[in-house]
């Protein structure tokens, strides 16, 4: 044992101290209590009902241990493959309509300086600031009114509320474009949309990424919004709340199955794009 | 290259604003004036002046709701922050596997609020199950389960903020501290913290609208059981909409209510920031 020790430490760059081995025990402890949870759901998705709530923490056995039959039981009282396509269309097809149509209001609002793209700016700005529930009963009544309670609705939805940030943070970016690029640009004959599309949207592209992982992960995990818009359809969050089913009477065994196949695809993306989702939620950080 | 642009707005920039109108912009003008009215739908409202707000404020369930949020984000910013700083100082040192620990403590803030608090029911009823007890027996529970399923989301994330705060410290900076013998403990207090101050700023802003706007992780973890007792602003304003009928105008003068609040922690933070930013 000493001797791997010893080995390792000679193959790191940096040997470690007595006391950064103490650390390090630390570090481990401590993943091992931010991990649990995710571990301890998988864990109670193979148990039976009352296992769950008599003991999660018990590692199934032949007693508990109930196969796949809470995997199925859930997929069938939620409908778990439409509501996960459901969230799918909508995150999909929000986000490419919020990168397409921000960024070029974006362009717009930064290139182009009167009173009314001014006070757009604010506006948007602004909306970043507004709680959700200042404007949700409204909004449900406007959707309505229009018609938009439903899967295609509910994106033009989502690029309002997506606008504010959106616009924000690709502003900012498009002022570090420099102007004589276009210009020279359309001096070569390109129109505004063959300038924005050829010479600025390449460049912004790292910036697109960035609302892209913001916007898509808001989209995928929100609930409130598409519970009140939405009529005949649900999304994965709005599934997985409707397990909860009457007062009190949450089947637990079925809902930690869910948990487990809503999580997954999160987990996949994540170790995917960390990358970017890392610097992307940064970079949503700073808009404070 | 101007007038160019300007003849192209209705491609640009209409469908944006079009969208903005529709799910932002009118709803708010809507909400702040039908904050004034009783009404069951948006099309017969009547004029009541601030009748509404005063219901708001007579509530008991909206005032108990604001002091367990408030208490709730107090708690949740201390506890998340501290910790936060810790990993931080303890992952900017050289050590082993400090990316993996970085990607293990990130994760929780990925995972929605709905999925959060059935993960956290389980956890929490788990163990009171061996005191004979559920999260709904009593709001001490329900507090604490929320600022656990709190700091388990957001330590990672604002880990991240301060591991670059505490990563653009010059290193001659500490150097010559060192050399003057300052301990690592008068080098946390007297460049360390001062240094990151930018960092803190961010952190305490998102965690302090974060805990004070929760509503998916309120409503999946105790819906406000015992009674209306753990019942957060945004449970309550939802509640109030469409749990009670012909309360929709007091539901709407909460809501308004909340975004001044709301509004105000922005614009502190945000006056906070320009003076600091002037200092520097």
């Amino acid at each position: 044992m000493a001797e791997m020790v010893k080995q390792r430490k000679q193959k790191s760059r940096t040997p470690m101290k007595g006391k950064d081995w103490v650390k390090f025990i630390i570090l481990i402890i401590i993943s091992i209590i931010f991990i649990a949870p995710i571990i301890l759901v998988l864990m109670n998705s193979f148990k039976g009902k009352l296992y769950v709530s008599n003991e999660p923490f018990a590692l199934p056995n032949a007693e508990s241990f109930s196969g796949l039959s809470n995997y199925i039981n859930g997929i069938q009282k939620i409908n778990f493959f439409s509501a996960f396509f459901v969230s799918l269309f909508v995150t999909v097809f929000s986000v490419i309509l919020i990168i397409l149509a921000t960024s070029m209001c974006a362009w717009f609002i930064t290139r182009i300086k009167t009173w009314y793209t001014k006070l757009l700016y604010v506006l948007f700005a602004f909306a970043m600031i507004v709680p959700f529930q200042m404007v949700m009963y409204p909004m449900s009544q406007v959707a309505n009114m229009l018609s938009l309670d439903n899967m295609l609705g509910i994106v033009i939805i989502y690029l309002g509320f997506g606008a504010g940030l959106s616009v924000f943070l690709f502003a900012g970016f498009v002022k570090s474009v420099p102007v004589e690029i276009e210009e020279a640009a359309m001096i070569d004959g390109c129109g505004p949309m063959r300038t924005f599309f050829l010479v600025d949207f390449p460049i912004l592209r790292p910036s697109a990424i960035t609302v892209a992982i913001l916007n898509a992960m808001w989209i995928w995990n929100d609930y409130l919004l598409p519970t009140l818009i939405l009529s005949n359809t649900r999304t994965l969050p709005m599934a997985i709340q409707y397990l909860r089913g009457g007062y009190g009477s949450i089947d637990m065994a079925a809902m930690m199955a869910m948990l487990v196949l809503a999580i997954i695809p999160i987990i996949i993306f994540y170790f995917v794009c960390q990358k970017y989702i890392i610097k992307g939620v940064m970079a949503g950080a700073v808009k404070g | 290259m101007q007038t160019a642009i300007k003849k192209w707005f209705p491609i640009l920039a209409l469908p944006t604003v079009v969208a903005f109108s529709i799910s932002f912009l009118i709803p708010f003008i809507m909400g702040i004036y039908l904050s004034f009215c009783r009404f069951k739908t948006v099309k017969n409202a009547t004029w009541v002046g601030f009748d509404n707000y005063l219901r708001a404020f007579a509530n008991k369930d909206f005032i108990n709701a604001l002091w367990f949020t408030v208490k709730f984000t107090v708690i949740s910013v201390i506890t998340i922050n501290i910790l936060a700083f810790i990993f931080a100082m303890i992952l900017t040192k050289s050590l082993r596997g400090t990316n993996v620990f970085r990607t293990i403590f990130f994760m929780p803030n990925l995972i929605g609020g709905i999925v959060l608090g059935y993960i956290w029911l389980m956890i929490i009823n788990g163990v009171l199950y061996y005191f004979n007890a559920t999260i709904t027996t009593n709001a001490t529970y329900g507090f604490w389960g929320l600022v656990i399923l709190t700091n388990w989301q957001l330590i990672g994330y604002m880990m991240i903020i301060y591991i670059s705060g505490i990563q653009n410290i010059s290193p001659d900076l500490m150097e010559a501290a060192q050399i003057d013998g300052a301990n690592s403990f008068q080098r946390l207090i007297h460049i360390t913290i001062p240094q990151v101050m930018p960092s803190i700023t961010i952190c305490l802003f998102l965690t302090i609208t974060n805990s004070f706007k929760m509503f998916d992780q309120n409503y999946a973890l105790t819906a406000g059981a015992p009674g209306t007792k753990t019942q957060m602003l945004a449970l309550d304003i939802y509640n109030t909409f469409y749990g009670r009928v012909g309360w929709q105008g007091v539901g709407q003068a909460k809501a308004v209510i909340f975004f001044l609040f709301v509004a105000a922690i922005a614009l502190t933070q945000l006056f906070l920031t320009r003076r600091k930013e002037v200092e520097s």
